[in-house]
């Protein structure tokens, strides 16, 4: 296994360089160097030499990806901002943002918030869909069933959006349960989390509960489970100790992949609910066109990614003993 | 069930409100509640220039001179200064220099802070490492000195800082220019780069609270950049604490941790979530103003009239990026103050059958009030000077836009758009400002005439005749028999611009003119204005200084956007405009200065280089335990003249946010209910003795 592990993550790297070469590519696309600087020199009495200033200062007097003035092939390809910018990523130096903030030490801050909210939302989630897909699938072609399907269209069809903004005026504006938006360090967080929590897990129940329950049928089908009925088990035996044990193979492991991106936190959950996470961090960073940032969040995001999809590979063997990993 | 009560006794824990989103060990204290939208980019005062970064540079910083808090007209007043310095010109071979004495009042301390503490110079990397906040080492405070104001001043030409009025300052302060290039040959890479080092020809020091800057040629609008933070005092020992190793990486700099003498001083600076700014224990106190604007008086603005400020203990900034969530946490009591959104104006405001904005009900039975002004502000459909068709001296290009002008209108546009916030204008000065004039002169002749004691927009037909006398008859070229097409440059922002375009089409649609839009990112949008690649596009201005200048040199041909990359994005250029400017720029206030700006207003509406515009109204909400608010919209330093009604303000978010706990208990009374068919089917099949095939799964 080890062997495969090492492997796989020698696969990562020409994966991250061409991510990144991507994101750099999309971005330039957008933004040139000359629109950062005055982003961030701000709109009124910007004169050209502040803003050549600028860019000489962070690199980005430097062609984007070939640099034809220069001497060696070496240094034609070095002497590029996508080389400069991008070789200390893979050692996870990943700089300054164009504020002038320390990257790593913002990510290492804004990660705890992401993960108070994401990893809450993971589980829960996880528990109260698998529950409630066991339940329709129990009940399977009843009443309870059909309206539990239709139920989970109908809140599938909905956006995220709505979930929130619903939410907060519903228990936050109307009820005066909790607060509409904030974030507090220790055991206060509890009052600014579990409003976006239950949104967070109201809003994915019914997409993964659907799923589940496919997932459940179609285990239900399995001669396994005919057998265990034939030898006289009852329904909840089947369904507890078979039917789920087996169906929890594939949502395991899909839930493994996910995992690891739980520290990149939510896009919209935390604009709205106030929490300085990852998420927001994005946002903002894309917002002000922070290419420093972008191209940090973008390369952990896809770290994370392999990592989770790695851990998947290594959870298939952990849940299926038929598995070897080669 | 279970659950629930532990969610309820957690909840409750918080007090008699759940919803309070702030620490129950500040209730009932001295402190004002606030927002913040975006993270401020810079708090270096050498840098520092937007509006939401002066929100804390503002209440921080202080330089020689500030604005009166509640006169109208905005004046200048001494806030460190002993008086507001007058300019002695003076000839040295053949030139003419302005020398400005500031004298600073004697024994003004700095706010605590590491940096004076002579050991936190020498600090150890590891030492570093283990802070949590600067504010953790001893702290230690002096005398403010001339010497700060005049390091400050070399710091605007710090070739690692990017301060933009270093180029506008460069062309007045006696050597600044050559300054930043000595300044380049000193700097070494991560090295401090001590200032006091190097002298500045232009700015000296007179005795230890005395500074001159010496400028090239008059330049009367000095004296408001003197009120700015650009030209607040910097103690060395702050710039060279910050510059130690490992600061920079624990985010410690000058530009996130400002060092002031101000009434306040950042105690909490975390710009992702809450930004606390508490009273300077070493501030010296201010006397409240005992003098306003008529009726301010009668608002309880001069209550505090001689009291010494500030009156609050904190202030505790939330950043709330989205705006519902904020006019809810607002209207629930928990921000002092706001501003009002497009979507909630309906809710807050009524607006009579003559105009006037009032409060709705429901903000009046909340005592609410509501404060409008009108912002020094221009928002204008500008036209490229450059352009073939609608650009230059011609008399057919000008009849053409004098018709565009008539057509568009802006009282429309702000009654759809801006719910009425703003006013049109007729000249390139808002209101407020010297040089502004209401009524009959300071009407717009071309686009508008006098009628029933107002300006009425001219007819449409009118508009049509003077496209005819362009060419343009029926909008189409008299001699090719092309019809005209005009292209509105513009950003896009969204679903929203659709009816916005579609307004502007049915403008142009008036005097048959075809209009297309051509949206584009900001940025490409600003790449645009700087080629001259735009046919008619849509700017604003805010003004830095309540002088007519400010306005005035947005159309001073020097300043052509284009052409030498100024503020003048129509890149209109008129030799009489711009002498014109040249004499006004330079004088003081009077009858001469007023004549001159009604001239230059007079080729502006003839030339239409901006055909209309509109000066936005700004609207703020305040609580009514917050007293003496009053909006200022030049100068942000209204911390220090706020105070609160601690206890009001708590009884009345009681009374707001009681919680309502029984539709929960129905939710859960709900789900019990629902659950008996589910257990009355799951008993029925575990006694069912065989399955009928029809239920088995497919």
């Amino acid at each position: 296994m080890l062997a495969y592990i090492v492997r796989r993550l020698l696969y990562a790297i020409p994966i991250l360089i061409g991510v990144n070469l991507l994101t750099f590519l999309l971005f330039f696309v957008v933004n040139t160097p000359d629109d950062m600087a005055r982003m961030q020199l701000g709109a009124k009495r910007v004169t050209p030499e502040a803003v050549e200033k600028w860019k000489a200062e962070r690199g980005y007097d430097l062609p984007l990806v070939w640099n034809s003035a220069a001497a060696s092939l070496f240094d034609k390809a070095g002497k590029t901002i996508f080389a400069q910018k991008s070789a200390k990523l893979f050692v996870f130096e990943f700089g300054y943002s164009e504020d002038k903030r320390d990257i790593a030490s913002e990510i290492r801050e804004r990660m705890w918030p992401s993960l108070a909210l994401a990893v809450p939302v993971f589980l829960v989630g996880l528990a109260v869909c698998v529950t409630f897909a066991l339940l329709m699938a129990f009940f399977r072609a009843t009443y309870l069933d059909l309206w539990g399907v239709v139920l989970c269209v109908a809140m599938m069809s909905v956006s995220t959006l709505f979930y929130i903004i619903g939410g907060q005026y519903i228990a936050s504006k109307t009820w005066h349960l909790v607060p509409i938006s904030g974030y507090a360090t220790g055991f206060d967080a509890f009052r600014f989390l579990v409003l976006p929590v239950v949104i967070g897990v109201i809003s994915g129940i019914g997409a993964s509960s659907r799923w589940y329950r496919t997932l459940f049928l179609e285990e239900m089908g399995r001669d396994y489970v005919r057998t265990a009925r034939a030898k006289g088990l009852s329904e909840t035996v089947v369904m507890f100790r078979h039917v789920l044990k087996n169906a929890m193979i594939p949502i395991l492991t899909g839930a493994v992949v996910v995992i690891p991106l739980l520290f990149l936190g939510s896009l919209l959950s935390e604009s709205f609910f106030g929490i300085p996470g990852l998420g927001s961090y994005t946002i903002d960073a894309i917002q002000s066109q922070d290419y420093a940032v972008v191209r940090a969040m973008v390369f952990l995001g896809s770290v994370f990614y392999i990592i989770g999809l790695i851990l998947t590979d290594i959870s298939y063997t952990l849940v299926d003993p038929r598995i070897r990993l080669e | 069930m279970r659950a629930l009560l532990v969610i309820v006794l957690l909840l409750g824990g918080c007090g008699e409100v759940w919803n309070d989103p702030y620490p129950a060990s500040e209730l009932g204290k001295n402190i004002l509640y606030s927002v913040f939208p975006d993270r401020p980019k810079h708090l270096d005062p050498a840098q520092s220039y937007a509006s939401d970064e002066a929100t804390f540079t503002r209440q921080i910083y202080e330089p020689p001179l500030q604005y009166h808090y509640l006169k109208r007209p905005y004046e200048l007043i001494p806030l460190t200064a002993v008086e507001i310095p007058r300019p002695r010109l003076v000839e040295k071979n053949g030139v003419t220099y302005s020398v400005y004495d500031i004298r600073i009042k004697p024994g003004i301390k700095f706010q605590p802070h590491p940096g004076f503490v002579p050991a936190n110079l020498g600090l150890n990397p590891q030492t570093t490492k283990n802070l949590k906040s600067p504010y953790d080492l001893p702290l230690g405070t002096r005398e403010l000195t001339a010497d700060d104001y005049i390091y400050q001043i070399k710091r605007l030409a710090h070739p690692q800082l990017h301060s933009p009025i270093f180029g506008l300052m460069a062309e007045y302060i006696v050597g600044l220019k050559e300054y930043a290039e000595v300044l380049k040959a000193a700097v070494k890479p991560g090295e401090w780069l001590d200032l006091r080092a190097h002298a500045l020809e232009g700015v000296s020091r007179v005795d230890q609270h005395t500074y001159r800057v010496t400028l090239k040629g008059p330049y009367p609008q000095f004296v408001y950049w003197l009120a700015m933070p650009f030209f607040a005092p910097m103690p060395w020992e702050a710039e060279k604490f910050f510059h130690q190793p490992g600061m920079a990486e624990k985010n410690f700099t000058l530009d996130w941790w400002p060092v002031g003498t101000g009434a306040f001083m950042l105690s909490e600076n975390d710009p992702n979530a809450r930004m606390v700014l508490a009273r300077n224990p070493h501030f010296r106190g201010e006397p409240y103003p005992s003098e306003g604007e008529p009726g301010d008086a009668a608002r309880g603005l001069l209550a505090d009239a001689g009291k010494t400020m500030p009156f609050l203990d904190k202030a505790v900034y939330t950043r709330e990026k989205e705006a519902i969530p904020l006019w809810n946490k607002f209207l629930q009591g928990y921000y002092d103050l706001s501003g009002i959104g497009s979507d909630s104006f309906d809710q807050a405001v009524r607006i009579s059958m003559d105009g006037e904005a009032g409060l709705s009900p429901e903000m009046e039975a909340r005592g609410i009030r509501l404060d409008t002004t009108i912002a020094p502000t221009i928002f204008y459909l500008g036209v490229n000077w450059l352009d073939p068709v609608v650009g230059g001296n011609s008399e057919r290009a000008r009849k053409l836009r004098q018709a565009i002008a008539i057509a568009v209108d802006w009282e429309e546009y702000l009654s759809i758009f801006a719910n009425g916030r703003g006013v049109p204008s007729h000249s390139p000065v808002a209101p407020g400002i010297f040089g502004y004039r209401d009524g009959v002169p300071g009407m717009n002749p071309v686009t508008h005439e006098w009628k029933e004691g107002k300006a009425h927009r001219r007819p449409i037909e009118a508009a049509k005749k003077l496209l005819a006398e362009a060419g343009y008859p029926d909008g189409r070229d008299a001699k090719t028999g092309q019809p005209l097409v005009l292209y509105l440059d513009t950003t896009s922002r969204g679903p929203g611009d659709k009816a916005v375009i579609d307004w502007w089409r049915k403008q142009f649609a008036k005097i048959s003119v075809q209009f297309e839009p051509r949206q584009t990112d900001w940025n490409r949008f600003q790449e645009k204005l700087r080629k001259g690649s735009t046919q008619l596009f849509i700017v604003g201005w805010s003004a830095d200084y309540p002088d007519p200048e400010n306005f005035m040199f947005l159309l001073h041909g020097p300043q052509s956007r284009a052409r030498h990359q100024g503020e003048n994005a129509a890149n209109y250029v008129n030799p009489e405009f711009d002498v014109l400017f040249e004499r006004m720029r330079n004088m003081p206030n009077g009858p001469e200065r007023q004549r001159i700006i009604d001239r230059m207003n007079e080729i502006f509406r003839r030339d239409a280089p901006w055909i209309g515009g509109f000066h936005p109204k700004n609207f703020a909400l305040f609580q009514s335990w917050l007293g003496n608010a009053k909006v200022n919209e030049i100068s942000d330093n209204k911390l220090k003249y706020l105070k609160v009604d601690a206890a009001s303000r708590e009884a009345l978010r009681r009374q707001w946010n009681r919680p309502v706990v029984w539709p929960l208990l129905i939710l859960f009374l709900l789900l019990a209910i629902s659950v008996i068919p589910a257990v009355r089917s799951y008993r029925r099949r575990e006694r069912m003795a065989a399955r009928p095939a029809s239920s088995q799964p497919t």
